[in-house]
């Protein structure tokens, strides 16, 4: 039983009473959720004393609980997935939620794609399905109290089993359409097995105007020699608190590219715990985030090179219009037996207007002592020299900045392999460049 | 067309510019030299509309318009073209990206419709022809590994798709080679029109004889002290800026 001594806020109460009268309709044993949410009650709701929250103050930022999204109507359903916009153009195999709940009607589950089985998650949880066991595949995240959120409410999902290569991208589509705010928990799981490839599009949508809170989660276990591709949207709608995790083990010889594109939300976290568990495997982690107004966009990383002969790529651009705020947190961790490991982790941010701020804080923690690992911040603004430049060759001032940013923010973009899907990406900037203009 | 008169123009509180009267004429080519320093690439990024710059007086008609009040794109739009000193590398900016925004930029402040993309093509083609700029070159971002002249190769190709009424060369000899040289100023000259003119800063006579100047003159100390024909760039060849560092002293 949760102690609710220590739980002291409203939404921290919100949370108690939720978890109690959700915890018998939710499907599955309610074991691992009460486990969860007991972890979750004795810390409460993390605030900027926890090192891991410094800058993104969930106590502060989340003061009320919306209720947790019911079941849409087939006819919501479609209405809401015909309005979904975000890779909107690229031929994949649409995967969609509507209000966190999977769409099965939208899944032909008799025509599925080579390679590709899809398991829904309730069901699953419901009947005790024999994946549920690889579920939490990342040890970093049990920890982590948006996790353990997640664990405790999730309602909905989908596993995916990927057995070999798999030619069109798998597209999770989340959208959400109520009009009035709601939670949602959603958890995702890929498994990726040995010698298999696949690209994987996320993309989460939800309706303006109200104060949506989404907890996603995406697990991802990719076995040796494996290929996974991985682009993640955030079009949240414009007072979304969107919290969202990625837990990705990834074996040997493996290759595994994640892009998180962030624009959309009222506040924003992406985690990313990341565990590379096999010798020579080649990590990519890259983020892109546009923020304006008075947007807060997190991205938080952990990297654990748990074998040797590894190499590991972060690459965060953040760019900060009006009075927003992004923050960077990023940890490579190095342990004493991963020799040659090398990392290198960036984070780079351009601040457009003076009212804006970032807090970058890239670690290392390493304890072998045959690695090349490096990280690096900066913060800064547009060059003057650059925009005179441009703007003497007839460029007005905000389209000067326009092209630059591009530029800042394609050095991130250009490692998403899937053409289609880097072309919408970098219509999406443009759109948030037009849209300041 | 260009007028200049009694410009006063610091930086960091460092006179740089001090009372400089210039008039350049329409169809006109007008030479200015000047030892290092004496503010010849100061004037250049004043006409452009640089913003470091404080004018404390003076005024810059350009067709009767005061450039001072415009923006640098406003004075790119009204005609103004500088070929930079110093051009600079855009990371991540494609070049034909780059030149298709300008260009269009320009045709829309002067409410001209946008190239379309073969309209566009065939002329940055057929001025990269004339330049002897290789195609792939255009592949790249801006300026970005470019050698010193390729880059001077590649302002003048800017100027010869934006087609400015009024440009300002500022050492666009300097990093050339012989033949890149002969390339650049056969580039110039094809676009020498009776409505256009041309400000020419030189160290070299060297250049002049490719780019015949109308007019020479010399700069020192934030000022004009000296104007004359195309011969004053061959006196100033043979003697040097000695006779005006004494005439300041004096
Ligand atoms: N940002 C600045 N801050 C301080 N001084 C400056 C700045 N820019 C230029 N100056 C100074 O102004 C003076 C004129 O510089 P400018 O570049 O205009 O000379 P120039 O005639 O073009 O010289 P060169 O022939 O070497 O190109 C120089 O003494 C230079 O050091
Ligand atoms: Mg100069």
């Amino acid at each position: 039983m949760a102690d609710v001594t220590l739980m002291k806020t409203p939404a921290e109460t919100a949370l108690v009473q939720a978890f109690e009268s959700a915890k018998t309709a939710l499907p599955g044993d309610g074991e691992s959720r009460a486990q969860a949410f007991e972890h979750f009650a004795q810390q409460g709701l993390p605030h900027r004393r926890v090192e891991e929250f410094k800058y993104t103050d969930l106590r502060a930022l989340l003061r009320e609980v919306a209720p947790f999204a019911g079941t849409p109507s087939a006819e919501e359903a479609k209405a809401a997935l015909a309005g979904a916009k975000a890779l909107a153009g690229v031929d994949a195999l649409q995967v969609p939620f509507v209000n966190g709940h999977f769409v099965r009607d939208a899944v032909d589950f008799h025509a599925l794609p080579e390679n590709v089985e899809i398991v829904p998650l309730a069901e699953a949880l419901a009947n005790g399905h024999d994946w549920l066991a690889k579920l939490s595949p990342v040890k970093w995240a049990n920890d982590n109290p948006v996790y353990q959120l997640n664990t405790s409410f999730m309602a909905d999902g989908v596993m995916i089993r990927i057995a070999g290569p798999v030619e069109a991208p798998v597209h999770l589509r989340f959208v959400t359409s109520a009009t009035s705010a709601v939670a949602t928990a959603t958890r995702i799981l890929v498994v990726v097995e040995e010698g298999a490839s696949v690209t994987l599009l996320e993309t989460h949508e939800s309706t303006d105007g109200a104060n949506h809170q989404p907890n996603d989660v995406v697990e991802l276990i990719a076995g040796d020699r494996t290929n996974v591709q991985h682009v993640r949207v955030n079009a949240e709608g414009n007072k979304a608190l969107a919290l969202s995790t990625l837990a990705a083990k990834i074996g040997g010889e493996a290759l595994f590219n994640s892009i998180n594109v962030t624009a959309g939300a009222a506040t924003s976290r992406h985690q990313v715990f990341a565990i590379l568990d096999g010798e020579n495997t080649n990590l990519r982690v890259n983020g892109t985030t546009m923020l304006k107004g008075t947007q807060h966009g997190d991205s938080t990383l952990v990297v654990e090179h748990a074998a040797p002969h590894c190499e590991s790529r972060e690459l965060f651009k953040t760019v900060i219009d009006n009075e927003a705020t992004g923050v960077f947190q990023g940890k490579i961790i190095v342990p004493h037996h991963a020799q040659k490991t090398d990392g290198r982790m960036m984070s780079a941010a351009l601040l457009l207007e003076e009212g804006g701020a970032m807090n970058n804080k890239p670690e290392l923690e390493i304890f072998a002592d045959d690695v090349q690992c490096a990280h690096g911040a900066t913060c800064g603004q547009l060059d003057e020299d650059l925009l005179f430049y441009l703007m003497a060759r007839g460029l007005p001032k905000k389209e000067a900045e326009s092209l630059l940013v591009q530029a800042f923010l394609g050095e991130a973009l250009e490692f998403v392999e899937n053409e289609a899907v880097r072309e919408s990406l970098v219509g999406t900037v443009e759109g948030w460049l037009k849209a300041r203009a | 067309m260009l007028e200049i008169k009694n410009l006063v123009v610091q930086i960091e509180d460092k006179r740089i510019l001090n009372g400089l009267n210039l008039t350049v004429n329409k169809g006109e080519v007008a030479a200015i030299m000047g030892p290092n320093g004496s503010g010849k690439s100061t004037l250049s990024y004043v006409i452009a509309g640089k913003e470091d710059y404080e004018i404390l007086d003076g005024e810059i008609l350009l067709d009767g318009e005061n450039l001072l009040e415009m923006e640098p794109d406003q004075r790119a739009a009204a005609g103004v073209f500088l070929a930079f000193q110093y051009p600079l590398e855009i990371p991540g900016v494609a070049s034909m990206t780059f030149l298709k925004a300008a260009i269009n930029a320009q045709r829309k402040a002067r409410g001209e419709d946008e190239l379309t993309t073969p309209d566009f093509i065939k002329r940055v083609n057929a001025a990269a022809t004339q330049l002897e700029i290789p195609k792939d070159m255009l592949k790249r971002a801006l300026n970005v590994g470019f050698s010193g002249g390729e880059k001077k190769r590649m302002e003048i190709l800017q100027m010869a798709l934006l087609q400015p009424s009024f440009c300002i060369l500022d050492e666009t000899d300097s990093g050339l080679d012989i033949d890149a040289l002969r390339i650049v100023s056969e580039g110039v000259n094809a676009l020498r029109s009776p409505d256009r003119a041309f400000l020419v800063i030189t160290h070299y006579q060297r250049l002049l004889n490719h780019i015949v100047p109308d007019t020479v003159h010399v700069m020192h100390g934030g000022r004009i002290v000296r104007s004359g024909g195309k011969e004053l760039a061959l006196e100033l060849e043979a003697n040097g800026y000695a006779d005006y560092r004494e005439s300041e002293a004096a």
